[in-house]
C-alpha cells in the first residue's frame, strides 16, 4: 500500500480544519479538489474539495436532494463529473485497477432477489476474484449465516439490505461507500451495523457512510455536511457540536445551515 | 475476458432460471406445442403424389424462428431487470469486464437454447414425422444459432426500453418484421424489390434459408456455409453493439 503513503495531501480549501479532522494526521483514502457535477443545466455539486482520511469513517451528510449519491457515485467512477480532480486510493476514480479495491453499495439494496444469499455472495465473490470460502465468511460476519440457502426476495427488509452490504464486503475492499445503508433499518440493527462499520475501520477499511439522519453523526470520525451540492463544513462531530454551541448534532447542522445562509446574504447585499 | 468470471455469470444466470420451473417449462414445452399447432393445421390437406407436404416446409422453418423469438424476449426482459434492479451498476464497479457479463448470458441462454431446439427437433421428427433430406443434427445447429441470435438481439435492445412494457413492444418492431420478410409465407424471390432488398439485410432470412439447404440436399452445400456464416456476423455484431450500450459512466 505504499501508493497511499507517498501520495500529496492537497490543500482543502473548503475545510475549515486539518485535513484529517479526527486529529490522526493520517494518509489520506480519497482526495476530491474542485469536484463539479452538472446534470443538464442544472448544478449537482458545486466546487467540492475535500478529504477523507484512511481508516476511518467519514459521514456523508445532508438534506434528500443535496448530492450525496452524486458525490459518491462519482468516487466509485460511474458518475460522470463536469470538473475537478477525484484521486481515489492514489489513483483517479474509476481507474480499472481501483475495481478491485473499492466497494460501493447503493441507497437501493442491488442483489439478485430470485437467488439465494448464498449464491448472490457466490457470485460477487466471483467477479472480485474471490473463493466461495470468502463468501462463508462474509455471511457469518453480517450474521445471515442462518439464512443462507434462503430465497433473498423471500428476507425482511433490513436482512435484504444486510445481503446487499454483504455482497460488497466479500470483495474485501479497501474503500467502502454506503449510501444511506441504515435507513429504514430498526435501532437495534443500526447500532448492530455501525458496530461492524468501526470494527472495519479498526482493521484499516476506510468508510464513507452517507445518512440524512443527523443523530448517525455521531458514529463517525469525520463529517463531510453538504447541503444543496455544496460542501458547508467537513469537520468532526465534537466540533460540530462545538460551533453549533449544542450537544444534539441535528441542531447543530441547521444552526451552520442558518449561519452559512446568513453569511451569503450578508455578501450578496454587500455587493 | 476472464473465462471464471464469464462461467460465474452463465452459471448465476441459470440458477436464476432454476429457481423460476414455471419459465424452463414454458420454454421447452410451448415450441413442440405449436409445432403440433400447424400440424393439425396442414393435417387434412390433399397432395398429388411426391408432393412434399406444407408441414415439412412450415414445420422446419418454424424449428428456426420459436428459438429466435422465445430468445429474444427471455434475454430483453432478464437485461432489462438487471439495469433497473441496479445490479448491473453495481457490476460495472467491480472487476467483471463487459464481455464476460454478454457472453455469460449469451452461454447461459444458449444452453436453453440447445435443450429447446433438441425437444422441438426431436418432437418434428418422431412425433410427427418431419422428412428432409438433410441431417437433423444441422436443424439443430440452426435453431440454436437462431436463438443466440435473439439473445444478441435482446440484449441490444434492452438499452432501448426503461420499463418491461417497453422491452415487450420491441418484439413487433424487430421479431415479426423478420417472420413476415423471412420467406415462411412468401418466397423471397416473389417479394417486390424494396421487400426483398429488406429481407436481405435481416439475419432471420438467412437462418430461414439455411434450413431450406438442409430441407432439399443431403449433404451441407456451400450456401448453407454462407448462411451460417452471415447469421453468426449479426450474432457477433449485436453483441459488440450491447456492449457499447454498457456504460460504466453515466450522467
Amino acid at each position: 500500500m505504499s501508493h497511499r503513503a507517498t501520495m500529496p495531501v492537497p490543500e482543502p480549501p473548503f475545510a475549515p480544519m486539518p485535513a484529517d479532522p479526527s486529529g490522526a494526521g493520517g494518509s489520506m483514502g480519497v482526495s476530491v479538489e474542485g469536484l463539479r457535477v452538472f446534470r443538464g443545466k442544472k448544478q449537482v455539486l458545486a466546487n467540492i474539495s475535500c478529504n477523507i482520511p484512511e481508516g476511518r469513517i467519514t459521514g456523508l451528510l445532508g438534506p434528500s436532494g443535496s448530492g450525496k449519491t452524486t458525490f459518491m457515485r462519482a468516487l466509485v467512477g460511474v458518475q460522470t463529473i463536469t470538473a475537478g480532480t477525484l484521486t481515489v486510493l492514489g489513483r483517479p476514480a474509476g481507474d480499472p485497477r481501483n475495481r478491485h479495491d473499492v466497494g460501493y453499495v447503493t441507497q437501493a439494496p442491488s442483489v439478485y432477489p430470485d437467488l439465494s444469499v448464498l449464491d448472490n455472495l457466490r457470485y460477487f465473490a466471483s467477479v472480485h476474484g474471490g473463493s466461495r470460502e470468502d463468501a462463508g465468511a462474509v455471511l457469518t460476519a453480517v450474521g445471515l449465516a442462518d439464512l443462507a440457502t434462503r430465497k433473498a426476495s423471500k428476507l425482511s427488509g433490513g436482512q435484504f439490505s444486510r445481503v446487499s452490504l454483504a455482497c460488497a464486503l466479500v470483495g474485501k475492499p479497501k474503500l467502502l461507500v454506503l449510501d444511506e445503508p441504515t435507513v429504514g433499518l430498526d435501532p437495534v440493527l443500526r447500532a448492530e451495523l455501525w458496530g461492524q462499520f468501526s470494527a472495519m475501520a479498526a482493521e484499516g477499511t476506510t468508510l464513507l457512510i452517507s445518512s440524512h439522519v443527523m443523530e448517525e453523526a455521531g458514529h463517525c470520525d469525520s463529517l463531510l455536511l453538504l447541503r444543496g451540492g455544496m460542501l458547508l463544513a467537513q469537520l468532526t462531530p465534537a466540533q460540530l457540536r462545538q460551533r453549533g454551541d449544542t450537544d444534539d448534532l441535528e441542531l447543530a447542522f441547521l444552526r451552520l445551515i442558518r449561519a452559512a445562509e446568513a453569511d451569503a446574504a450578508g455578501s450578496e447585499a454587500a455587493s | 475476458m476472464n473465462v471464471a468470471m464469464m462461467w460465474s455469470t452463465c452459471l448465476r444466470v441459470l440458477r436464476q432460471l432454476k429457481g423460476d420451473p414455471r419459465s424452463i417449462a414454458l420454454i421447452l414445452v410451448v415450441p413442440s406445442l405449436l409445432l403440433a399447432l400447424v400440424y393439425w393445421l396442414y393435417e387434412n390437406e390433399i397432395l398429388a403424389p411426391s408432393v412434399p407436404r406444407t408441414f415439412d416446409r412450415v414445420g422446419l422453418m418454424m424449428l428456426g424462428i420459436f428459438p429466435f423469438v422465445v430468445m429474444f424476449l427471455v434475454t430483453s426482459i432478464t437485461m432489462l431487470r438487471e439495469r433497473i434492479s441496479g445490479t448491473l451498476e453495481r457490476l460495472l464497479t467491480t472487476p467483471v469486464h463487459k464481455a464476460d457479463l454478454l457472453f455469460g448470458y449469451a452461454l447461459a441462454f444458449s444452453i436453453m437454447a440447445a435443450l429447446q431446439a433438441l425437444v422441438a427437433t426431436g418432437t418434428a421428427y418422431w412425433i410427427f414425422g418431419l422428412k428432409i433430406a438433410g441431417n437433423a443434427g444441422w436443424v439443430v445447429l440452426i435453431s440454436v444459432l437462431t436463438a443466440v441470435l435473439g439473445v444478441a438481439l435482446g440484449l441490444l435492445c434492452s438499452a432501448f426500453a426503461t420499463t418491461e412494457f417497453q422491452a415487450v413492444q420491441f418484439m413487433p418492431v424487430v421479431v415479426i418484421p423478420q417472420i413476415l420478410l423471412c420467406g415462411l409465407f412468401v418466397a423471397r424471390a416473389q417479394m417486390n424489390g424494396v421487400l426483398e432488398a429488406l429481407s436481405n439485410i435481416m439475419p432471420l432470412s438467412y437462418a430461414v434459408h439455411g434450413l431450406q439447404e438442409v430441407a432439399g440436399h443431403a449433404d451441407p452445400t456451400s450456401s448453407l456455409v454462407t448462411d451460417l456464416v452471415v447469421v453468426a456476423a449479426f450474432v457477433v455484431a449485436g453483441l459488440l453493439l450491447a456492449s457499447l450500450t454498457l456504460r460504466r459512466r453515466t450522467r
